[in-house]
C-alpha cells in the first residue's frame, strides 16, 4: 500500500512538472532516429531544431514564450516509434518535427492524430502519409516519391497542353516506379489520355520498333522513366525519323552526360530535377551557423528538418495559439521564408514549392523553365 | 477511313519489317565472327563482344584525334574503320595465342572458362582505361539525299548496315569455297590432324580465322555506334550475347546461318515489340530459339550441310 502511494505521489509530481512547463513555454517534440544504424539521418535533424530555435529565443521566443526542446529516439523503428509518440505527449509536447523514417512516422502518426497534434517530418517520403488523407495533421517538407511523376504530368497537361501522352519506362525500380505513377496521374486527371505504356530494355542496340510505335500512337509528349543512356537512345531515335514528340523525363536524365552524348538533338528535352537551393541566402546562413556551433558541414536532411522547425514555429507565432485549427489553417495559408525557399503546405500536408523543378535543354544546357 | 487506316497498317508493318532487318543485321554482322571461330576449333569465344566493342573505342579514339588536326567528313570515317580493323585483328590475334592456344588439348570447358575471363578482363580494361561513362560516338554516315523521301522508314545509315551485312556475307562465302586459303580452313575445321599431314599450317589457319572475326566485329563496332551514337565499355556483352544466341539460331559454324539467324532474331524483336509490347520482346525472342531448338536441335542450317568455318 505504501508503495502504491509513493508511485501516485511521483507521478502527480511528474503531471504537475508536465502542466507547469505546458503553460509558460512552447514545447517543441524532435522525433526520429537519434541511436542505432539510422542515427546519420536523425540527428541532423536535432541539430537543426536546435539552431533554428536558438535563433528565436534570442529574439525573445514565440508568443512572448520561450521554446524548448524535447528531443526523443525512435531508431526508425515503427515498433519503438509508438512509445516515442507516447512519451512526447506525455511531456505536453505543441507540435512535433519528426519522424524521419516513413515507417516510424506512420506508426506515431496515429497517436498524434488522436492528440492533435501537428507533425511535420523532414524526411519521410512515403506517397501515402499525405495522400491517403487519414492523417490530417501530418506535414512534410520534403517531395515525396512519387513528386517527379506528378510534376511530369502537371507540366504535361497543363503547361504544354498535351492530350495523348506515351509513357516509357527502362523496366528498373526507379524507372518503372516513376512510370506507373505518371500513368495513374494522367489517367486520374481525366484531360489526357494513356496512348502507350511501354518497358523497354536497357543496353538494346536500337529501339526503332518502339520508336515507330510511339509514332504510332499519335502521342503528343512521351513521359519517360529510366535514365540517360537510353534516354539519348530514344531522343535522337526519334529526331532522327522527323518526329518531333516532346520528351519529358526523370532526374535520371538531368545529367549533363545526356546532352554530351545525345548533342544536338538532346535540344529542348525537358527533365525534371532537384530545386537548386545551395544559392540562396537563408541556405548559406544555416549551414555557416552548422559549421560554427558544431564545427562540421551539416547532416542529410538539415535544411529540411531546419524549414520545418521554422514553419513549424512560424505557424505558432501567425495563429497566436498552438490549437490544432488554427495551426492547419495556418500551415495552409501563410508563407515561410525557408532555406528551402518561400514554402507553404497543400491541404494533404506537402509543401508547395518544395522539391523538384522542370528543366529544359537550351543551347546544350539544362536551364530552369518557369510553370 | 477504311482504306486509309489499311495503307497506315501496311506502312506500320513496313516500317517494322524494316526496323527488324537492320536490328537483325547488326546481329549478324556480329554472329559471322562467333560462328567462324566456332566451326574451326569448336570454341564459344565470349570475348567476341568485346573485341566489338574495342573496335567502337578505337575508331572513337582516331576521329578524335584526326578531328581536332582538322580532317573532316568520310576520310575520317575510312581512316577510323580501317584502324579499328587492324587494331582488333591484332587483339584477336594475341586473344587467341594467350588464351586459347595453350588450352587447344585440354577438356573443352577449359577454354569457354578463358574466353569468359578475357571478356571481363577486357571489359574492366577498358572501363580502367579509358572511362565508365558513356561516350558520344560521331555520326559519320550520311543521310542521303535521294532517301529523304522514306528515312522516316529506313535511314543512309541503317540501309549502308544492311548492305555491308549481305555484302560481308557474299564475300566471306566466296573466300571460303573458292580460294585457297578458305580451303586449308575448311580442311582444318574437318579434320586437324588429317590437314596437318596434307601439309597444312593449321596454327596459321586458326590465327587466319580470329584475324578474320575480328576484323568483322571491328566493321560492326564502328558501323553499329556512328548508328547509335554512343558507347561505353559494356556495350559488347549485350550486343555478344544477341549475337551468339543469333549464331545459335541458324546453326552455329554455318555463315549463311548465322545471316539468316540474326535476320530473324532482329525481325521477331521488332514484330513483337510492334504488334504485342516491348516488354515481352525478349521472351518472344528466346521463345522463338527453344523452339527452332526443339525441332532442329542443331539450328536452322547448322551441321546437317557440311560447310564448316
Amino acid at each position: 500500500m505504501r508503495h502504491i502511494f509513493k508511485l501516485i505521489s511521483i507521478l502527480s509530481i511528474f503531471i504537475l512538472c508536465a502542466n507547469a512547463i505546458a503553460d509558460d513555454t512552447i514545447n517543441l517534440g524532435v522525433a526520429g532516429a537519434h541511436s542505432g544504424d539510422l542515427a546519420s539521418y536523425g540527428l541532423p535533424s536535432v541539430k537543426a531544431a536546435e539552431l533554428v530555435v536558438e535563433a528565436i529565443n534570442a529574439k525573445g521566443g514565440v508568443l512572448g514564450k520561450k521554446v524548448v526542446i524535447w528531443a526523443e529516439d525512435d531508431a526508425c523503428k515503427p515498433e519503438l516509434a509508438t512509445n516515442t509518440a507516447t512519451r512526447l505527449v506525455s511531456k505536453g509536447v505543441h507540435v512535433v518535427m519528426g519522424h524521419i523514417c516513413s515507417g516510424a512516422t506512420k506508426a506515431a502518426l496515429g497517436i498524434y492524430k488522436d492528440m492533435n497534434i501537428v507533425t511535420m517530418s523532414p524526411s519521410a517520403t512515403n506517397p501515402g502519409l499525405t495522400q491517403s488523407g487519414n492523417y490530417p495533421n501530418f506535414y512534410r517538407t520534403i517531395a515525396s516519391d512519387d513528386a517527379q511523376a506528378r510534376l511530369e504530368v502537371d507540366f504535361a497537361l497543363s503547361t504544354l497542353k498535351i492530350k495523348k501522352i506515351a509513357v516509357i519506362h527502362d523496366k528498373g525500380d526507379y524507372g518503372k516506379g516513376l512510370a506507373e505513377y505518371a500513368r495513374k496521374f494522367i489517367v486520374t486527371s481525366g484531360i489526357a489520355k494513356v496512348v502507350l505504356y511501354e518497358g523497354i530494355t536497357p543496353g538494346a542496340v536500337d529501339y526503332s520498333a518502339v520508336i515507330r510505335k510511339i509514332k504510332r500512337s499519335k502521342a503528343g509528349a512521351v513521359i519517360f522513366g529510366g535514365y540517360h543512356p537510353e534516354a539519348s537512345k530514344l531522343v535522337s531515335g526519334m529526331r532522327k525519323k522527323r518526329m518531333d514528340t516532346i520528351f519529358i523525363s526523370d532526374d535520371g536524365v538531368k545529367d549533363d552526360t545526356f546532352i554530351k552524348v545525345a548533342k544536338e538533338y538532346a535540344e529542348g528535352v525537358y527533365a525534371s530535377g532537384p530545386k537548386d537551393v545551395s544559392v540562396h541566402p537563408l541556405t548559406k546562413k544555416a549551414t555557416n551557423d552548422h559549421q560554427q556551433k558544431f564545427g562540421k558541414d551539416p547532416g542529410a536532411f538539415f535544411l529540411n528538418a531546419y524549414s520545418a522547425t521554422q514553419a513549424l514555429l512560424n505557424a505558432i507565432e501567425k495563429a497566436g495559439t498552438t490549437k490544432y485549427e488554427a495551426l492547419r489553417k495556418a500551415l495552409q495559408n501563410e508563407f515561410v521564408e525557408t532555406p528551402l525557399g518561400k514554402i507553404r503546405f497543400d491541404k494533404k500536408g506537402d509543401a508547395l514549392g518544395v522539391g523538384f523543378s522542370m528543366y529544359q535543354v537550351q543551347n546544350g544546357k539544362y536551364v530552369e523553365v518557369e510553370k | 477511313m477504311i482504306s486509309e487506316n489499311f495503307t497506315d497498317s501496311i506502312l506500320y508493318f513496313i516500317e517494322l519489317l524494316l526496323g527488324g532487318l537492320t536490328r537483325g543485321s547488326i546481329y549478324a554482322l556480329i554472329a559471322l565472327g562467333y560462328t567462324m571461330v566456332y566451326g574451326i576449333i569448336e570454341l564459344i569465344n565470349f570475348a567476341h563482344g568485346e573485341i566489338y566493342m574495342l573496335g567502337a573505342f578505337t575508331a572513337l579514339i582516331i576521329s578524335g584525334i584526326m578531328t581536332m588536326n582538322g580532317y573532316a567528313g568520310m576520310s575520317v570515317f575510312f581512316t577510323a574503320m580501317l584502324v579499328a580493323i587492324v587494331y582488333s585483328s591484332a587483339y584477336g590475334y594475341t586473344l587467341e595465342k594467350i588464351a586459347y592456344k595453350p588450352l587447344r588439348n585440354a577438356p573443352r570447358l577449359s577454354p569457354l572458362i578463358s574466353a569468359i575471363g578475357m571478356s571481363i578482363f577486357l571489359q574492366n580494361y577498358v572501363m580502367l582505361a579509358q572511362t565508365s561513362d558513356f561516350m558520344p560516338f560521331p555520326s559519320f554516315l550520311p543521310d542521303f539525299e535521294c532517301l529523304s523521301l522514306i528515312d522516316y522508314m529506313i535511314g543512309g545509315p541503317e540501309l549502308i548496315i544492311l548492305i555491308t551485312t549481305i555484302l560481308v556475307m557474299i564475300c566471306l562465302t566466296i573466300l571460303i569455297k573458292y580460294t585457297r586459303i578458305g580451303k586449308a580452313m575448311r580442311a582444318t575445321a574437318q579434320d586437324k590432324k588429317m590437314a596437318m599431314l596434307v601439309g597444312i599450317d593449321i596454327n596459321r589457319m586458326i590465327s587466319a580465322t580470329f584475324v578474320i572475326g575480328s576484323a568483322l566485329a571491328a566493321i560492326a563496332g564502328v558501323l553499329i555506334a556512328t548508328h547509335v551514337g554512343q558507347i561505353n565499355f559494356y556495350i559488347g556483352f549485350i550486343a555478344g550475347i544477341k549475337a551468339f544466341t543469333a549464331a545459335v539460331l541458324g546453326g552455329i559454324g554455318s555463315i549463311p546461318g548465322a545471316v539468316l539467324g540474326g535476320l530473324i532474331l532482329g525481325l521477331t524483336e521488332s514484330f513483337a515489340t510492334g504488334y504485342v509490347s516491348s516488354d515481352y520482346e525478349d521472351v518472344f525472342a528466346f521463345a522463338l530459339l527453344v523452339l527452332i531448338l526443339i525441332v532442329r536441335p542443331s539450328g536452322l542450317i547448322g551441321r546437317t550441310e557440311i560447310q564448316k568455318v
